[in-house]
C-alpha cells in the first residue's frame, strides 16, 4: 500500500479504536445538541439531567454523547435516542421533566414518548417512512405529482392508510448512475432502501415487492452517497430536513465535535490523505476550478482562481486564513459549523495549503463566539497530537500548522484587508486593493483568505470528485448554500439547500411560513450589505447572480423575514446605523457620508423628513458606493438604496403624512383613548411621566397629544385596551 | 512610565508576553495578549497598557490605538453583572429595543453606563449567533434567550441571587 495512505490507515485504526460506540454499534445512544443556541434553550441541564438518570439506572448499553447543532433553533434543545436497528427518534424542546419521561418511558422501556417527538407532525407509529426525491436540481412539483401516485397505489393495494408516511423533498443529486437526472428516488424506512425509478410501471413493481412481498426489488436498487445516506437515515422524517442538501453541514448535528474519532469514523481526512498521496498541487487546484466552487462568503469570488493567483507568485512564502469574523448581524452559519464540525473546517484547510504551498494557517474567529474558539482549539490540539498537523503529516514531507486569532468586535475586520492587520496585531483599517491578498498579503506574503463554508465544502469536493459536486446547484452557482433563517418565520433555524432553490421554498416549504397569521413583506439577505427583496420576488431563485439581479446579495447567508408589522424606513436605518458604528473612519466617504444619511434617516423616523431627502439619500448612496475604499462602505447604503427602490411609497407615508404604517417608529405614533373603553381607572394618568393625561375618575381620560412623548407607557399599563396606537 | 521592576502586571501575562517574544511575529499577539488582561482584570487600565507597550517592545500608541479601536476592549470596569443586549437583525425585528427599554428604565442608566453600586452595567452587543431564539439578552456568561419586557425585572434578581 502507498505510504501516506499506509500511514493515515494505521492512524485511524488507532483512533477507532479508542472511539466511543456509534449509530450502528449495538449499543442505545443518546444525544443531546451542544452548541451556543442548544445551550441557551437549556441543553445543558439537559445533559446533566440524562447523566444523573443513567447513572441511577446502572444500565452499561447505553451511551450519552453530545453533538452540534442541527439547526433547528426554534425546537431547541433537541434530544435524538437511537436504538439499534430501529427509527431514530428526535424529541423536541426537552425540559427536565421531559427527560424524566424520555428516558424512563423510551430509553429504559422502549416506548417513545409520541407527543414530544420533533415537529409533532405524527401521532401514530408509522410502519415505514418513504422519502421521494429527485436526483441532480430539485423538481419538487414532479416530486409531489409522485407521491400522489404512491399513495393512490399503496391504497388500492389494500395497505392501510396511517402505515406509510411519505414525504417529499430531498434533492440528492448524488446517486451514482449517470442517467438518473431524469430518474426519481426513493427511499424506504427503516431498512434505508434506496430504489430509483422514472415509469408508474417501475412503482408498481416497487410497490409489490416491497410493500406486499416484503422482498427487496433488486432491479430498481439505487446506489446512495453515503454523505447524504447517512443524514437521511438519521433525519429522513422530519420535513423541516427534507428539502435539504446537507454538504456544509453534513456533520453538524449528527457527530461529536470534539472527538476526532467521530470525524474520521465519517469519512473524515480521507480527502486529504488522498491530496498527500498523490502529491500534485496542481490536481487539487483543477479540482476546485472544476467543481465551480465560489467564496462563500459573500463575494462569490471562484475559490480555484484565487487559489491560482496565489501559486502565480514566486514568493516561497505563504499562508492560508479561515475568515471566521462572521460579524453579520442575524447570520450564524459559520458559528453552527465551527461549533458542530470544526475538523471539517482544518481538513479543508490542509488541503487548501498544500495546494497553495503554504505552511502555515490562521483562523481567525470572533471573541463573541467562545464556544467556537473552545471547539476549534481543542480540534487542532487532537489533530496535532494524532499527526495530522506539524511536521511531515501523515509522512508526507509536508509541514503545517493552524493558529488561532480572535477578534475583538470589529466588523470591518471580516474586510480581507482589515482581517489580516488585525492577525498581525494592529488597527483593522482595511487598505486598497491592489495588492490583493493574493498578491501581497499577511506580512506581505501571498495569502488565501476563504471564509469557514468554502474551507468546509473543500475535502468534500476532493473526496467525492468536481462533476459530483458541480451536479447541484445552477449554472454559475454550484454546490449547496447554508442560510441562517430568522425573524417572522415559524422554523427560524438553519438551512442548507441547493444553489438555486427559490426564496418560496426555503421560507414556506422548509421555513414554514410566516407565524401569527401575518403576511410577508420583504426578505433580507445579504445583512448590511445586502438589501430587501420585496414579498412579489420571492420566486427569486437564492444564487449569486439572481439575487443580485433581484437588488440585493447572497452575502455570507443571513434570511431575515420581515412581515407587514415591520417598518422598511425603521429596518434600513437599523443596518445603516450599524455600519456607521462599525465604520471604521479611515475614508471619508463611509466615516461621513453614511452618518449624515444616517440623520436624513432619523429625520424621517421623527416626522420631519422632507420629499428632497429621499432624492439626497439616493445621491449620497450612490456616491459613497463609488467611491469608499473597501467593501463595508461600498455596500453600507444597499440596505436603504434597495427599500427605496421597492418601498418607496413608505417612506412618503412617513413624509408627507408623519405617519408609520406598521407603528414602529415610536415619534410618529399616536396614542389615543379609547373612551367606550376606558373605565376611568385613572392607571394611565398616574404612570404618565411628563403628566399629559387629564381626567376625573371613573370617566374617560384624554391624552394631550401635543405634549406626549410617545414613550407609550399608557399603552402598556392599560388593563382594558383603551389605548389605541395609530 | 513604569518602571519594569516595580511591576503591576500579572504575572501570567507577563509568562505570556515573554512567550509570545520567543515566537515569530511578536507584536502580531497584542490582541491575544489584551484579551488575557481583560479577562483577568475585567478591563485594560492605562498602566497595564503601557507596560504591555514596554515589555513587548511596541510603542504605547499602538497598543492604545488598538485597544481603543476594538470595541470588544473595555477601558473603564463594568458592573459586577454585565447585561449585554443582543442589537443583531433577527433580535431587532423581535423587539430588543423593548427589551432595552425596559432595562433601563429599571435601571436608570443608558447603554454603556454602570448603576452607582458597580452592581449592574448595559451594553449592547451585535449577534451571538442565537438568532433562532431572538430576542437574546446575556448577563455574564449566561445567556437567556426569548426575553420578553416583562421578565427584565425577574432577570435581574436572578442574577443577584445567583
Amino acid at each position: 500500500m502507498p505510504k501516506v495512505l499506509e500511514k493515515f490507515q494505521q492512524i485511524k485504526q488507532e483512533i477507532l479504536k479508542e472511539h466511543l460506540p456509534h449509530y450502528d454499534s449495538g449499543k442505545i445512544i443518546i444525544q443531546v445538541g451542544s452548541a451556543t443556541c442548544e445551550n441557551a434553550a437549556g441543553a445543558d441541564q439537559v445533559r446533566a439531567e440524562f447523566r444523573k438518570l443513567l447513572a441511577a439506572s446502572g444500565r452499561d448499553d447505553i451511551v450519552i454523547k453530545q453533538t452540534g447543532c442541527t439547526g433547528r433553533c426554534s425546537r431547541e434543545p433537541i434530544v435524538g435516542v437511537y436504538f439499534p436497528g430501529q427509527f431514530p427518534f428526535k424529541y423536541e424542546q426537552v425540559t427536565l421533566p421531559k427527560v424524566q419521561e424520555i428516558f424512563q418511558q423510551h430509553v429504559l422501556a422502549g416506548k417513545p414518548v409520541l407527543p414530544l417527538i420533533l415537529d409533532k407532525k405524527t401521532s401514530n407509529l408509522y410502519s415505514r417512512v418513504v422519502t421521494l426525491c429527485s436526483m441532480a436540481a430539485p423538481r419538487y412539483a414532479e416530486q409531489d405529482h409522485w407521491a400522489d401516485i404512491l399513495e393512490q397505489r399503496l391504497k388500492a393495494k389494500g395497505i392501510p392508510e396511517g402505515t406509510v408516511r411519505i414525504f417529499t423533498g430531498c434533492s440528492l443529486g448524488l446517486y451514482s448512475q449517470e442517467q438518473s437526472s431524469t430518474n426519481m428516488g426513493m427511499i424506504v424506512f427503516p431498512q434505508k432502501t434506496v430504489y430509483t425509478f422514472s415509469t408508474e410501471a417501475e412503482l408498481d413493481a416497487i410497490i409489490q415487492s416491497h410493500f406486499i412481498e416484503d422482498k427487496i426489488l433488486k432491479a430498481n436498487l439505487a446506489a446512495m452517497d453515503p454523505l447524504i445516506k447517512r443524514f437521511i437515515s438519521l433525519y429522513g422524517d422530519v420535513a423541516f430536513f427534507n428539502k435539504q442538501t446537507r454538504l456544509t453541514l453534513r456533520n453538524s448535528g449528527i457527530i461529536d465535535p470534539e472527538d476526532l474519532g467521530d470525524y474520521i469514523a465519517n469519512d473524515g481526512f480521507e480527502a486529504l490523505a488522498q491530496t498527500l498521496e498523490h502529491n500534485d498541487p496542481s490536481r487539487v487546484i483543477d479540482a476546485i476550478n472544476r467543481s465551480g466552487l465560489r467564496g462563500r462568503g459573500g463575494g462569490g469570488y471562484p475559490t480555484g482562481r484565487k487559489w491560482q493567483d496565489a501559486i502565480a507568485s514566486t514568493d516561497p512564502i505563504r499562508y492560508v486564513i479561515c475568515n471566521a469574523d462572521e460579524g453579520d448581524p442575524g447570520a450564524y452559519m459559520d458559528r453552527s459549523t465551527l461549533e458542530g464540525d470544526p475538523f471539517s473546517i482544518i481538513d479543508g484547510m490542509i488541503i487548501g495549503a498544500f495546494a497553495v504551498g503554504a505552511r502555515q494557517g490562521f483562523l481567525y474567529i470572533r471573541a463573541e463566539y467562545p464556544l467556537a474558539i473552545r471547539r476549534v482549539e481543542t480540534a487542532i490540539a487532537k489533530c496535532r497530537a494524532a499527526g495530522l498537523l506539524g511536521k511531515n503529516i501523515l509522512d508526507s514531507g509536508f509541514d503545517f500548522d493552524l493558529d488561532v486569532r480572535l477578534g475583538a468586535g470589529a466588523f470591518v475586520c471580516g474586510e480581507e484587508t482589515a482581517l489580516m492587520l488585525s492577525i498581525e496585531g494592529k488597527r483593522g483599517q482595511p487598505r486598497l486593493r491592489p495588492p490583493y491578498p493574493t498578491q501581497s498579503g499577511l506580512w506581505g506574503h501571498p495569502t488565501v483568505i476563504n471564509n469557514v463554508e468554502t474551507w468546509s465544502n473543500v475535502s468534500v469536493i476532493i473526496r467525492h470528485g468536481a462533476e459530483w459536486f458541480s451536479r447541484l446547484g445552477t449554472e454559475k452557482s454550484k454546490g449547496t448554500k447554508v442560510f441562517a433563517l430568522a425573524g417572522k418565520v415559524r422554523n427560524s433555524g438553519l438551512v442548507e439547500v441547493p444553489m438555486g432553490t427559490t426564496l418560496k421554498e426555503i421560507i414556506f416549504d422548509i421555513g414554514g411560513g410566516v407565524p401569527e397569521g401575518r403576511t410577508l413583506k420583504a426578505v433580507q439577505t445579504g445583512g448590511p450589505s445586502g438589501g430587501c427583496i420585496p414579498a412579489g420576488l420571492i420566486d427569486t431563485p437564492a444564487d449569486y447572480d439572481s439575487l443580485a439581479q433581484a437588488g440585493s446579495i447572497m452575502g455570507s447567508g443571513g434570511m431575515i423575514v420581515l412581515d407587514d408589522q415591520d417598518c422598511m424606513v425603521a429596518t434600513a436605518k437599523f443596518f445603516l446605523e450599524f455600519t456607521q458604528d462599525e465604520s471604521c473612519g479611515k475614508c471619508v466617504p463611509c466615516r461621513e457620508g453614511t452618518l449624515r444619511m444616517l440623520e436624513i434617516l432619523e429625520r424621517i423616523t421623527q416626522g420631519h423628513g422632507q420629499m428632497e431627502d429621499l432624492d439626497k439619500l439616493e445621491r449620497l448612496g450612490r456616491l459613497i458606493q463609488k467611491t469608499s475604499l473597501c467593501g463595508l462602505g461600498q455596500t453600507a447604503p444597499n440596505p436603504v438604496l434597495s427599500a427605496l427602490k421597492n418601498f418607496r411609497e413608505e417612506f412618503i407615508i412617513h413624509i408627507q403624512e408623519k405617519r408609520c404604517p406598521s407603528h414602529k417608529c415610536a415619534q410618529l405614533i399616536r396614542y389615543e383613548i379609547d373612551a367606550n373603553k376606558c373605565t376611568g381607572c385613572t392607571l394611565c394618568a398616574r404612570r404618565c411621566p411628563v403628566s399629559c393625561i387629564s381626567g376625573t375618575p371613573r370617566q374617560p381620560h384624554v391624552i394631550d397629544q401635543e405634549r406626549c412623548i410617545k414613550c407609550g407607557e399608557c399603552f402598556m399599563v392599560c388593563k382594558f385596551e383603551a389605548v389605541h396606537k395609530k | 512610565m513604569t518602571n519594569s521592576t516595580q511591576t503591576k502586571l500579572y504575572p501570567e501575562i507577563i509568562e505570556f508576553i515573554e512567550e509570545c517574544l520567543t515566537r515569530e511575529h511578536p507584536e502580531s499577539y497584542l490582541i491575544s495578549i489584551l484579551h488575557k488582561l481583560q479577562e483577568r482584570h475585567g478591563y485594560l487600565t492605562r498602566e497595564h497598557m503601557y507596560e504591555v507597550a514596554q515589555r513587548l517592545q511596541v510603542p504605547a500608541s499602538v497598543v492604545s490605538g488598538v485597544s481603543t479601536f476594538y470595541h470588544f476592549f473595555r477601558l473603564k470596569p463594568r458592573g459586577r453583572y454585565a447585561i449585554s443586549i443582543c442589537l443583531g437583525t433577527a433580535c431587532f425585528v423581535k423587539g430588543a429595543d423593548k427589551i432595552l427599554e425596559a432595562f433601563r428604565k429599571k435601571l436608570g442608566i443608558n447603554m454603556g453606563e454602570t448603576t452607582k453600586d458597580g452592581l449592574f452595567s448595559l451594553e449592547n452587543t451585535r449577534c451571538l449567533g442565537v438568532c433562532g431564539l431572538a430576542p437574546v439578552v446575556t448577563i455574564n456568561d449566561k445567556i437567556y434567550s426569548r426575553v420578553t419586557p416583562q421578565q427584565v425585572p425577574d432577570l435581574l434578581s436572578r442574577a443577584l441571587a445567583d
